[in-house]
């Protein structure tokens, strides 16, 4: 199982802050699990399209594309950042 | 170092003051307080609300520090950034840097405010008179951060 977590506007869209869910054989990083989350179609499909400025953080790290993702994993989708 | 994420209001005051007490070798204190504008995009705005995202908000803020200890001569850093819901007027983030010298306070104190805009996992949300809204980030505030890696 991996723990996802949405902030700002994406766990508005999405309609949750946070999720399990056991990870599909599919996914290895983060470009993987992307993809697997945007085949939910619907907001998924339009939030994570490839277009879309999206951030991803590993175990509270920012992560790449090719970031590695495993069981047990903290996996945060977000907006760029307007703190400050 | 001291990083604290906080509802409450902060005194500049008394955070500098804190530091200045704390260390006799201090012979600088930059600070940087960022307040909140009653306008943003040509639109009022009334109250904003902002999100982060615990634990990592920490952390980032600690690595962004520990960089500008790396390239400055530090003494002391602390950061205070307010969440919740904020009204033009209020403070929203403050940044003290103490050092023996000012050089390094002020860059220090910069370098730490550049980077906390582009890497710490905060999200402002705007009430305008049109409805809440986002707020986008900026590309002034990436190049920004972008020049550092060019200054030695």
């Amino acid at each position: 199982m991996v723990t996802l977590l949405y902030f700002a506007r994406l766990r508005e869209a999405l309609g949750t802050a946070n999720e399990e869910i056991a990870l599909p054989e599919s996914v290895i990083d983060v470009a993987t699990l992307r993809e697997a989350l945007l085949s939910r179609g619907g907001a998924w499909a339009q939030e994570l399209a490839a277009s879309r400025p999206v951030r991803i953080a590993v175990n509270q790290a920012m992560a790449a594309a090719e970031t590695p993702v495993t069981d047990g994993d903290e996996i945060a989708f977000f907006p760029p950042v307007t703190g400050g | 170092m001291t990083v604290r994420i906080q509802t409450e209001d902060f005194d500049v005051g008394v955070e500098v003051a804190t530091m200045r007490r704390d260390n006799p070798a201090i012979g600088a204190i930059a600070t940087f307080t960022g307040v909140v504008r009653d306008v943003n995009e040509g639109d009022s705005v009334s109250e904003m609300s902002l999100e982060h995202y615990p634990g990592m908000t920490e952390k980032s803020i600690e690595e962004i520090v520990g960089q500008a200890r790396a390239r400055w001569r530090v003494i002391d850093a602390r950061v205070v950034h307010r969440v919740g819901v904020l009204k033009p007027t209020d403070q929203i983030v403050l940044v003290v840097v103490a050092s023996a010298h000012r050089g390094d306070a002020f860059a220090a104190c910069e370098f730490i405010m550049d980077y906390l805009k582009t890497r710490a996992p905060f999200w402002k949300k705007e009430r305008t008179p049109e409805g809440s809204r986002w707020v986008d980030a900026r590309a002034t505030d990436d190049l920004a951060a972008e020049r550092w890696r060019l200054k030695g």
